[in-house]
């Protein structure tokens, strides 16, 4: 009875023992962080007289002074308006080839699936500032093979790093390091088909075109949701590819993408405190985005089930 | 449990009656999927084939001659770059592998008990857990980084080692990835039958438990590891001794350098090429052991 006793005490405080090194590493490392982002989006410097000596510049309450700067700040917009942009063109186009690459992978009688497979999948393996590193070397018009072969042909050549090819040059990164990875969740979806669900559509006269649209997109529409959710998320975060095309090129401003502007007030102008409101403004708009889609994608799943 | 390397069974061929009778033609390939996958692989190996090329190529040579084309300065280029402040480069290259490979490890452990404590057991606050844990899924690097920066520079140990590391232990979807594989891999009662034998929780975690976690915790590690190895936010915020840097930022500080003097682009070029190196041959190598299914399988459930 006393060892029964005993064990379930010990069933009952086990989970917690198991998440304590969760905990903590959660408490220091996320919880604290944000709420002295918080904390410190509130307040600001105030200087006193001429500023000079060891009293003369004290941090005081500011309410919500910072956020109203940083609502109003142009540049903060620009840079949302820019990865919005940005986002526009990277996110159809990789998902679209993920899926169009996952289809092919499925197909019958397709040669060559362990090569391409891998192939396609290996950007993944490149972090994103060795990639806008290799692919700024490709756009830079003394050492491209492009410009050579445009060159060549007697053809223009555009600036890929100026303007509005600029915004293509950037998603063009974007698209080379994430297609492969959606491409093998898409893919491990439609592994996951059973295969009498296309024999039946076979025997009925399906063709492969109309097997793809009718029953294997449809199938994977969770893993669709999931990668796409993913890849809004990573849009939004935007900072490695441009701070490293920055160097090549001077289109690419300091405050770039919202991210490299809360950076760029953070370290290169000093001012932590409005630094701060910027990155909560971005976690805020960043999580009713996410939670805004996620309830979006669960109500109309529900709806289809409620349909069948 | 499926993953990258496993072949769908082939269906195809059996449906249809004369497969088998006249192979030579009813074997043909599909062309057209065949050829959208080989011009995807162009496109993705381009960038790659270009650097194994320009690598090898002097300065002079790499701004006249056709890129596509071999040059003849491969053996100088290493030599300088291992010549670069005494040899910065390997540095950066062995800080990456411990970064990437001490956090990852420390992550997978503590990612394999939060992820079985939340998969096994029921309890108080069980869920809202899982969820303010999930939320942090979605925190832009940056509002932590800077706070992580700015607390850690109170605490005096920003541009450590430390700095860097501890912060990326905790990975939000590292515990998900193992809470998932935990409530499929482990069954219920072979957890009450170790408790029927008496054994403590913690011994039927790493007796019985664990080891049936083990193909999970790889997909774990390995996507740790390579999410470490590629950032460089955070230690683009933490660090300003080079000589801690990892790979990633030791090349971006040297590609800024070779915006004002481009002789340095055969370096970076170089740089590229060889931390490129050592990341593709662990993916060639391990990419047969991911089981990626745990990812669309885990938005069905």
């Amino acid at each position: 009875m006393k060892t029964a006793r005993r064990q379930s005490y010990g069933v009952k405080s086990a989970p917690y023992g198991f998440l304590l090194p969760g905990i903590i590493l959660f408490a220091l490392f996320f919880a604290l962080p944000i709420g002295y982002a918080l904390y410190l989006s509130f307040r600001k410097v105030h200087v006193s007289g001429l500023g000079l000596g060891s009293g003369a510049r004290k941090e005081v309450w500011a309410g919500l002074e910072n956020y109203s700067d940083a609502l109003s700040d142009s540049e903060l917009l620009h840079g949302a308006l820019r990865v919005f942009g940005y986002g526009l063109i990277v996110v159809p186009v990789m998902l679209g080839l993920a899926l169009l690459f996952a289809l092919m992978l499925d197909a019958d009688k397709v040669r060559f699936t362990p090569f391409t497979r891998l192939a396609i999948f290996l950007p993944y393996a490149i972090p994103g500032v060795v990639a806008a590193l290799l692919w700024g070397f490709l756009y830079l018009p003394d050492v491209s093979p492009f410009y050579w072969v445009l060159d060549k042909l007697g053809m223009p050549q555009p600036d890929l790093l100026d303007g509005g090819p600029l915004y293509l040059a950037l998603s063009n990164i974007a698209v080379w390091g994430g297609t492969g990875f959606n491409m093998i969740v898409i893919y491990t979806a439609l592994q996951a088909i059973p295969v009498e669900v296309y024999e039946a559509a076979k025997l009925d006269g399906a063709t492969p075109l109309q097997i793809a649209l009718r029953i294997k997109i449809p199938m994977v529409a969770p893993s669709l949701v999931l990668t796409f959710f993913f890849s809004i998320i990573a849009t939004l975060q935007v900072f490695n590819e441009p701070t490293t095309l920055k160097p090549l090129t001077n289109s690419v401003s300091t405050t770039w993408s919202p991210l490299m502007k809360v950076y760029q007030d953070a370290f290169g102008n000093g001012d932590i405190y409005r630094a701060s409101a910027q990155a909560v403004i971005i976690a805020f708009a960043t999580l009713v985005l996410s939670f805004g889609f996620l309830r979006a994608a669960n109500r109309r799943s529900k709806q289809e089930e409620g349909a069948r | 449990m499926s993953s990258l390397a496993v072949h769908k069974v082939p269906s195809a061929a059996g449906t249809t009656g004369t497969a088998h009778k006249k192979p030579p033609l009813r074997r043909r390939i599909a062309l057209l999927p065949t050829v959208t996958l080989l011009i995807g692989a162009v496109y993705c190996l381009l960038p790659v084939a270009w650097v194994v090329i320009a690598s090898t190529k002097s300065g002079t040579e790499l701004f006249s001659t056709f890129t596509f084309w071999p040059g003849s300065g491969l053996v100088d280029n290493v030599k300088e770059l291992n010549a670069y402040r005494d040899g910065v480069y390997w540095q950066w290259m062995g800080n990456s592998a411990l970064y990437a490979g001490l956090g990852a490890l420390l992550s997978t452990c503590v990612s394999a008990f939060s992820g079985y404590a939340l998969a096994i057991y029921r309890f108080r606050g069980r869920e809202s857990m899982f969820n303010v844990l999930l939320a942090g899924v979605l925190m832009p690097p940056i509002i932590l980084a800077v706070p992580q920066y700015l607390l850690m520079a109170k605490a005096g140990v920003t541009d450590s080692y430390v700095s860097v590391l501890l912060p990326q232990i905790l990975s939000p979807y590292g515990v998900y990835l193992a809470r998932i594989y935990a409530s499929a891999a482990v069954p219920a009662d072979v957890v009450e039958a170790g408790r029927m034998d008496g054994a403590s929780e913690w011994r039927i975690f790493t007796r019985i438990a664990l080891p049936m976690m083990v193909p999970g915790l790889v997909t774990v590690f390995l996507f740790q590891f390579v999410a470490i190895w590629n950032n460089f936010l955070l230690p683009y915020i933490m660090l300003s001794d080079d000589t801690k840097f990892p790979i990633t930022l030791g090349l971006f500080t040297l590609l800024k350098q070779g915006a004002a003097a481009p002789a340095l682009y055969t370096l970076v070029i170089t740089g590229a090429f060889l931390a490129v190196l050592p990341l593709v041959a662990l993916f060639l190598v391990i990419q047969r052991f991911w089981s990626l299914d745990l990812l669309s399988g885990a938005v069905k459930s």
